[in-house]
């Protein structure tokens, strides 16, 4: 870390944390060596990786999407790269296979 | 609210979008206690406060001056997580009949333990919380060893797993003793509210932490919890075995609610014990005598619950 | 509004356990967490009585162990209740590994502490063994030496370990039997609401709220946990000008108030003993005797044991010839084994003040200690001090051989 730490003035006494859920700040996306790809085209928006992710890195999004066929879906799940470990837990979950597994090319 | 036979999660549409963990935290990839402890939060909701054992959640959720928790969270120690939440729920009752805190609020009090910190250190502080009857909800995440501190074994570790502290060698092969009815021990308690729950059935893990949360009293709900590190498996069939651990009667899902037992997850049909063994490192040392033996003892089990329901719940084992 | 927190005392006949109960409950406690141990018991006992006839309005705990007592009291404390807890011994070391949590994460518990000697062999009388122990966990620790002391003191307690520049959990020590089963008339408030006029429930600590979530007990690597405890020193600091403040604004609220060291012809004697808890008392009853042998003692009593009070006892010392240390607690493998007088010898070394001081160990698991042992002990000390011998090695009283 190249900023300089906090001293104990500037600390909050007991060593709480006052800033919720601040663990976002730290990304673990680097953690990665495979990545999981939603394929949107096949994602039946069953919510199952969604559900199973235990980061959470998976956000379900009120974002517009249409199928090929013309089907139309009010929301899309999508991948929060930052956080992906790639533990591949939400693969083996899709059923309809629509998530792909790909390595990373660093 | 919905009608009490209703089950209060069926779909993921049941499921609340918001989030009150947070990304970011150093549970191993694949941990499926991230996924437990993400969908506990959905369902208790922002009014809530949570009491966390020492652990693998508590050090890989709050690395100071970093915490995943957006509602109020504490850690004490190891074998007082019961106790802490005793304390915090007493207030509570004082500062509502006191006028200083308003009394139609509602605040869940949530206890987080492993099993190290329950089966075995915490053991005495939880008997302590459940005969005193404070209306605190206690979740196990059951790893089934000391994962945090490198994969000792526990109480609740399960005959035959490897390990650090119980390897195969040429005299002893894993652990020696079976895993210790925690679930039954305190159900002995006759506290209102009994569940075990397992990720991978999340409806009706959901359904049972909402149940715990809305109970009378002390509720407790012990879910399995597949270790990536620990049992040896690669990381993105973390779910599939915590499935398979039902789906082989290994793991039965149930409730125990005002005394009256009930299977939530039935299997008509059980795959063999061996598909659940075969997945994980722990195991990788048993014969097929041993996988024999471990399959008795839940053919037995899987009786013992069909005679305590009175029907067959827990079907035999079909090889698939 | 007015009556009810006017200042107006009731004379009562109380043990110094109950004097501790009366003083919490008119603290209006929120929270009591407590298991049984001798000679603690009679504490909760009276506390329990006044929640069943709802003179306090209070949750009472009953806990498993007192490893649970204190935790409760740290997750009351964390929700902002006001937290008591009582204990003793083997109670007391139960709960060690809890003591440096609820002071790590700057809770103001209050627990009253009837100081007892420690297993093994079992002994369920006074000592101050137990209590000696916590010196290291970040916790004020004051020694009462009279029931009505001790009284006072616990209300004190909460001015001090809830001051925002303190925010450390206080513990009242007192003699375990010799004080906390014996009975002395004890002025105690007519009405509590005078009570919470000197110590007013509020939440000067951080608390579990949902409306504010924070994260309590986080973990701190090698980059924060210096940081996090160093805070602990300065508390500490701060903590010794609070107690004085504390004892100062009682003295203007109540009428009594203590000082840190309470002193009897300290000035122009020919030595000055130093001790803590009830032996002060035997040491006075002692003083005629002591006189009719031609010796000019001095007394002093340590109120405060944590923070150590550095300047007062440079102060007794530097009027002294030599200081007679009676501790009743062993420091197990030291020379100089007494805790207090450790301490002592520390202070005055760093200040270059070389006079004698002798450590006696006496009263070790309520081995009597009279008037008579108090004479011969002070002779002995003038003897050594007029030979101009010092001791490397304490003088364990009274142990037969």
């Amino acid at each position: 870390m190249s900023k300089a730490l906090l001293g104990w003035r500037e600390l909050k006494p007991g060593g709480i944390i006052e800033e919720p859920g601040n663990s976002s700040k730290r990304l673990t996306g680097d953690w990665r060596t495979f990545k999981p790809v939603i394929n949107q085209d096949k994602c039946t928006r069953c919510l199952r990786c969604w559900i199973v992710c235990p980061e959470p890195a998976i956000s379900v999004v009120d974002k517009q999407y249409s199928w090929p066929n013309g089907r139309s879906w009010k929301f899309t799940v999508e991948v929060n790269y930052d956080y992906c470990k790639g533990c591949g837990m939400c693969v083996e979950e899709c059923e309809p296979k629509a998530i792909d597994w790909v390595e990373e090319v660093k | 609210m919905s009608q009490m036979a209703k089950p209060f999660f069926r779909t993921v549409y049941d499921v609340p979008r918001e989030e009150y963990f947070a990304p970011g935290h150093g549970l191993c990839a694949g941990c499926t206690a991230g996924t437990i402890v993400k969908l506990l939060l959905k369902v208790a909701g922002p009014n809530t406060i949570v009491v966390n054992a020492t652990g693998c959640v508590e050090v890989s959720t709050t690395p100071y001056p970093y915490t995943s928790w957006e509602v109020p969270w504490i850690h004490v120690a190891f074998e007082n997580t019961a106790a802490v939440a005793s304390g915090i729920e007493s207030a509570i009752r004082v500062m509502k009949a006191k006028g200083r805190l308003d009394p139609s609020k509602q605040i869940n009090v949530i206890a987080l333990a492993g099993d190290g910190g329950t089966y075995d250190i915490g053991l005495q502080a939880l008997s302590g919380m459940l005969e005193r009857g404070h209306k605190v909800m206690y979740v196990l995440y059951d790893n089934e060893a000391y994962m945090n501190t490198g994969i000792q074994r526990s109480g609740s570790t399960p005959e035959f797993a490897w390990t650090t502290t119980t390897p195969v060698g040429s005299v002893l092969r894993g652990k020696v003793q079976q895993k210790k009815p925690i679930s039954d021990i305190v159900a002995a308690h006759k506290i209102p509210y009994v569940a075990t729950a397992n990720p991978g059935y999340f409806a009706d893990m959901m359904t049972k932490f909402k149940k715990g949360l809305e109970t009378n009293g002390p509720s407790f709900v012990h879910v399995i919890q597949p270790c990536t590190t620990g049992w040896k498996f690669d990381p993105r069939y973390g779910i599939v075995l915590s499935r398979l651990a039902t789906e082989t009667g290994i793991w039965i899902n149930w409730e125990l609610e005002n005394e009256q037992f009930r299977v939530t997850v039935p299997v008509p049909r059980r795959k063999p014990v061996r598909d659940y063994i075969k997945m994980q490192g722990r195991f990788s040392h048993l014969t097929d005598q041993d996988i024999e033996e471990i399959q008795k003892i839940v053919d037995q089990e899987a009786d013992r619950i069909n005679k305590m329901v009175g029907r067959t719940v827990i079907g035999p084992v079909v090889e698939q | 509004m007015e009556e009810l927190t006017k200042v107006e005392w009731v004379r009562l006949p109380l043990s110094t356990n109950y004097a501790v109960a009366y003083a919490a409950k008119d603290a209006d406690i929120d929270i009591v967490s407590a298991y049984p141990i001798t000679p603690q018991t009679t504490v909760v006992e009276k506390l329990s009585e006044f929640i069943a006839n709802g003179e306090l309005k209070a949750q009472m705990i009953h806990v498993e162990s007192e490893h649970s007592a204190l935790s409760a009291a740290i997750g009351a404390s964390a929700m902002g209740a006001r937290a008591f807890t009582a204990t003793a011994s083997q109670g007391l070391e139960l709960m060690h590994e809890v003591l440096h949590i609820a002071s790590g994460l700057r809770l103001p518990i209050v627990m009253s502490v009837a100081a007892r000697a420690l297993s093994a062999p079992i002994s369920i009388w006074g000592d101050y063994t137990d209590l000696m122990n916590t010196r290291d966990t970040s916790w004020v620790v004051l020694i009462a030496g009279s029931a009505q002391e001790a009284y006072d003191s616990v209300l004190q307690a909460y001015k001090i370990a809830e001051d925002s520049r303190v925010l450390l959990p206080v513990m009242v020590g007192y003699d375990g039997f010799l004080m906390s089963h014996t009975y002395e008339p004890v002025s105690v408030l007519a009405n509590s609401g005078a009570a919470l006029r000197y110590i007013p429930k509020k939440v000067t600590w951080a608390t579990l709220n949902p409306e504010r979530p924070i994260t309590v007990g986080a973990m701190a690597n090698p980059d924060w946990y210096y940081e996090i405890k160093y805070q602990q020193v300065e508390a500490m600091k701060a903590a010794y000008e609070v107690v004085k403040e504390a004892d100062a604004e009682y003295g203007r609220t109540f009428g009594r108030s203590y000082g840190i060291i309470e002193e009897t012809d300290t000035d122009g004697s020919d030595l000055n003993v130093l001790t803590y808890g009830g032996i002060y008392g035997t040491l006075l009853e002692s003083s005629e005797i002591i006189r009719k042998n031609g010796i000019k003692a001095g007394f002093a009593r340590l109120r405060l044991f944590r923070p150590f009070p550095y300047e007062e006892v440079l102060k007794l010392a530097e009027k002294s010839s030599a200081l007679v240390v009676l501790d009743r607690a062993i420091t197990y493998g030291m020379p100089i084994a007494g805790p207090l007088a450790r301490e002592v010898i520390s202070v005055l070394y760093s200040h270059g003040i070389n006079i004698p001081v002798y450590n006696f160990i006496v009263g070790i698991g309520q081995r009597s200690f009279t008037e008579n042992d108090a004479l011969k002990v002070v002779s002995a000390s003038f003897e050594m001090l007029k030979r101009g011998q010092k001791i490397d090695e304490s003088i364990y009283w009274g142990v037969r051989e």
